[in-house]
């Protein structure tokens, strides 16, 4: 369907959501639709008041008996717009195949129930939404029972339903799409069955994406794709350094250009840049080449990599603040020298580069907006538009379009592609604008996982295991000077920073953790697995160090050092030995095995690799992974999540997988500079194995990231005798 | 700005741009075919593969004037190919995709692939496959999709 056709279509739903029972008549919306968007609880004048849960934003029975379950986050590669319905749908015991989804707009009904704000991070989808979901489908049940027994005047416990049909006493039946009508002026029960484990129909079962037709044929519309009449492409020329402003500009040679509607300056989030206007977007990326334009690069902070890692290191000799403190702090100097261990790590910035390049449409009409944006964090973006347009939130009608990959960097604080896409459409008043960010301005614009040093000092027992260890971590503060700040940031140590060490699960008697966060001039932000991603590195492969050096099995040296109380973890890595034992056991000449395990996010993770050096480069020939999610809502989801998570996670190990400056300037531009896992770079094969679980499910968005690189270096170290500390990964020798 | 008249999946489409418009450009905004992808503008990551005569093409750097009279097929034409609906189908049936943006640049080269090399091995994958980037890394079951589909087409 085309975007305006499916704009008209939206507007006409949202109007007759006030009617909850006339939308039967029209276009059979049956189960009626966005009753507590405020938007239009502030328009009309007899609007509903908004109730906690209501089914009826989230499940659309249509008299063709197909069922819309509607989204409350974006699908960007994980699965919920899959997964959520069939959570609903299994409770609802609807017919799956007559079930479609869609992503919801910007509403408060449709905030995340732990975080509060409408979003997609933390590995929360199905963490979070798992029981919401339930309820409201056990609730949607339970109102059509409802219909179905004061049709046939007998009591609901008389009734059963299976696959979309209410089956009452004497052989009668209903479909659903027959009983909606009636269901639709049911009260909203407060409270409805759930159903045991046993009975699930549609939970843990391998079930198939529900958009992968549309992503194989080129029908799926992504953010990017959107196409609306009148419609105009805007390109944003960025400062060379962050935070730099525009001196002067010269645009004559770019509006020469044929097609070239609008040259204009706008204020960034720090700093200024000129935005081109114009028909298609390669007259306004031309028009943008052409540009004429003279920084003002004064007074900003000028990073540069080598320079910011001198500072980093020596800060990171010596302690910041205190993230934990356990037992007594022995100096390292009471242990021989040949029990000790000083490893120093360094991890660089890295870019989220998500597939689908950045992008947000906004069409501002003077009292309200409309925005279409690939969003991870719709609350706060849509914030930031209604700011930016002088609306408020409410006036701005948010689209959750799908998105191309996100990984972290749709969910930015500062909501920086919405608000340069808002100033562009408040310009051009009445006109759709669609604001592409190009690959480079990607790869160059910032918001990078931070590039961290860690320090770690260990005194080694006679028993062969860590007796004392201490820990400084360096690196930019994720959300210092912002709203999150007062979540996560306790005695000066962002959480995010110090995951994966302070939380470890390895019994370490003398344990120190501080941080430092030095304020550098480069915009950061979470990367898939945030902290996970250098902190499960520092410890699997000191872990691993610590094995070799007991001359233990590195397998037997984890569960000896793991806590008691490290159940979750244990069970991961039971299941993973029991099922690589085979393999790991037989290896062709010249490869080598490497272990790791880290739990992040509530999900525990162990992985074994077989890893040889083919072109200087680590081949990776085969992973085995055992996951401990709780129950796996989706076996066939999280499978693919693990199997393609560790591929995403390769790309700390890339030769090419580091973003750098040099004097303030970003040195890579493009994917060949900055390079992420080819097909030849990433895992062979990859085999997951589910440890068996009913408790309540947690994440697999993020838990596949952090344990390849580990893992991989870790076989590398048992080829070449080096311990690789620092990434990316550059050339092997051997 | 010049007229072109091009050969899109067997269907003769006249546009007028400039002469450097890169073809994915034109199909994506002129003829508002949306399936052939943008991702990075310097063929590095092959979302934007399409069929140039035959010849799986990076349409993000083949500007429009050199495109002639060849025949071009995109993504939204493919399953009228036996060899592209066998692939699509594979990818559906190993539930290939994530975010699905990489996936029609992945099917075209993986349908030029097959074409090419009924049989291919892992190395003929790597080296066919090798330029097409996919960020959520689903290569694990693109390799499997490919290995399947040859087997149907048999």
């Amino acid at each position: 369907m085309p975007a305006a056709t499916r704009l008209e279509k939206r507007s006409q739903i949202d109007r007759r959501g006030f009617l909850r029972v006339s939308t039967s008549a029209a276009g059979g919306l049956l189960v009626s639709l966005y009753l507590d968007l405020p938007a239009f609880a502030e328009e009309g004048n007899q609007a509903p008041r908004a109730r906690v849960y209501p089914p009826d934003a989230f499940v659309n029975v249509r008299p063709d008996g197909k069922i819309l379950i509607t989204v409350n986050r974006l699908e960007f590669g994980q699965g919920v717009q899959t997964s959520l319905p069939m959570i609903l749908a299994d409770e609802m015991d609807a017919d799956w195949s007559q079930v479609i989804a869609e992503l919801a707009p910007a509403a408060d009904v449709y905030k995340d129930p732990v975080f509060g704000i409408q979003m997609v991070g933390g590995s929360g989808s199905i963490a979070h939404s798992f029981q919401q979901y339930r309820e409201l489908g056990a609730k949607t049940r339970a109102m059509l029972i409802a219909a179905a027994a004061d049709r046939w005047h007998v009591s609901p416990e008389q009734c059963r339903t299976e696959n979309s049909v209410v089956y009452g006493p004497g052989n009668r039946l209903a479909r659903y799409a027959e009983l909606a009508q009636d269901a639709a002026r049911k009260p909203v029960p407060d409270k409805a069955r759930l159903k045991n484990p046993s009975e699930f129909r549609l939970i843990g079962k391998k079930i198939r994406r529900l958009d992968s037709r549309p992503k194989c044929d080129g029908s799926q519309k992504f953010g990017l794709d959107l196409d609306l009449p009148g419609m105009k492409i805007a390109v944003v020329a960025h400062p060379p350094v962050f935070g730099g402003r525009v001196k002067s500009l010269d645009d004559k040679d770019a509006r020469a250009l044929d097609g070239v509607r609008e040259v204009f300056e706008i204020p960034l989030t720090k700093g200024s840049g000129v935005a081109v206007v114009a028909d298609r977007f390669w007259t306004a990326k031309q028009a943008r080449d052409r540009l004429k334009i003279d920084w003002d690069l004064s007074g900003i902070e000028h990073p540069d990599s080598s320079q910011l890692w001198a500072r980093y290191r020596g800060l990171a000799r010596t302690t910041g603040n205190v993230a934990v403190t356990r037992g007594d702090q022995k100096p390292l100097e009471s242990f021989p020298l040949s029990s000790r261990i000083i490893a120093e790590y360094e991890f660089p910035y890295l870019a989220h580069t998500p597939m689908e390049p950045l992008n947000a449409t906004v069409q501002f009409n003077g009292d309200r907006a409309e925005a279409w944006v690939p969003s991870q964090f719709q609350t706060m973006d849509q914030m930031a538009i209604a700011q930016m347009l002088g609306l408020k939130p409410e006036q701005v009608t948010f689209h959750t379009e799908f998105a191309g990959g996100g990984f972290g960097r749709r969910a930015v604080i500062d909501s920086h592609v919405p608000r340069e896409a808002a100033l562009i459409a408040k310009r051009l008043r009445g006109t759709p604008v669609k604001l592409i960010w190009t690959r480079e301005d990607d790869v160059q614009g910032g918001y990078y996982r931070p590039m961290h040093a860690h320090r770690v000092e260990i005194g080694i027992g006679s028993d062969g295991m860590p007796a004392a260890w201490g820990h400084v971590i360096v690196g930019q503060s994720l959300v210092a000077g912002t709203p999150f700040a007062a979540l996560m940031i306790r005695n000066g140590v962002d959480a995010s920073t110090v995951e994966g060490v302070a939380d470890t699960n390895y019994n370490i008697p003398n344990f120190h953790v501080s941080a430092h966060h030095p304020t550098v001039n480069v915009p950061v932000l979470w990367w898939r697995s945030v902290g996970n991603t250098h902190t499960a590195f520092v410890m699997e492969t000191l872990i691993d160090e610590l094995a070799t050096r007991a001359k233990m099995d590195p397998i037997t040296y984890r569960r000896k050092l793991l806590k008691p109380e490290a159940t979750k973890l244990r069970a991961a890595l039971d299941l993973m030995d029991e099922k690589s034992s085979a393999w790991r056991s037989k290896l062709p000449k010249g490869h080598a095995v490497g272990i790791s395990c880290h739990e992040c996010f509530g999900t525990a993770v162990a992985c074994a690799v077989d890893v040889s050096i083919e072109n200087k480069r680590p081949k990776i020939h085969r992973a085995t992974v055992a996951v401990n999610c709780g129950l796996a809502v989706n076996p066939l989801s999280v499978e693919s999540q693990f199997q393609a998570g560790l591929g995403f996670g390769v790309t700390q190990l890339m030769a090419n997988g580091a973003i750098t400056l040099k004097d303030g300037r970003v040195e890579q531009r493009n994917f060949d500079g900055y390079t992420p896992p080819y097909i030849v770079d990433a895992p062979v094969d990859v085999d997951v194995h589910i440890v068996p679980s009913t408790d309540a499910p947690t994440g697999c968005g993020e838990p596949p990231v952090p344990v390849i690189s580990p893992a991989v270096v870790n076989a590398l170290a048992r080829l070449t005798g080096k311990r690789y500390r620092s990434l990316p990964l550059t050339s092997l020798a051997g | 700005m010049e007229t072109y008249q091009l050969n899109v999946n067997g269907q003769r489409k006249q546009v007028k741009v400039d002469p450097s418009t890169p073809l994915l450009w034109v199909l994506r905004e002129e003829l508002k075919m949306t399936g052939t992808k943008y991702g990075c503008g310097i063929s590095a990551c092959g979302a934007c593969t399409v069929h140039v005569d035959g010849i799986a093409t990076r349409s993000c750097v083949v500007p429009v004037s050199l495109i002639g009279d060849r025949s071009i097929v995109t993504i939204e034409a493919i399953a009228a190919d036996p060899v592209g609906r066998a692939v699509q189908d594979a990818w559906v049936d190993k539930d290939v995709v994530q975010c699905g943006y990489c996936q029609s640049g992945q099917i075209m080269s993986a349908v030029a692939l097959l074409k090419a090399t009924p049989r291919p091995t892992d190395t003929n994958i790597e080296e066919s496959m090798g330029g097409n980037l996919c960020r959520c890394a689903t290569y694990v079951r693109i390799r499997e999709a490919i290995k399947s589909a040859s087997q149907q087409l048999k």
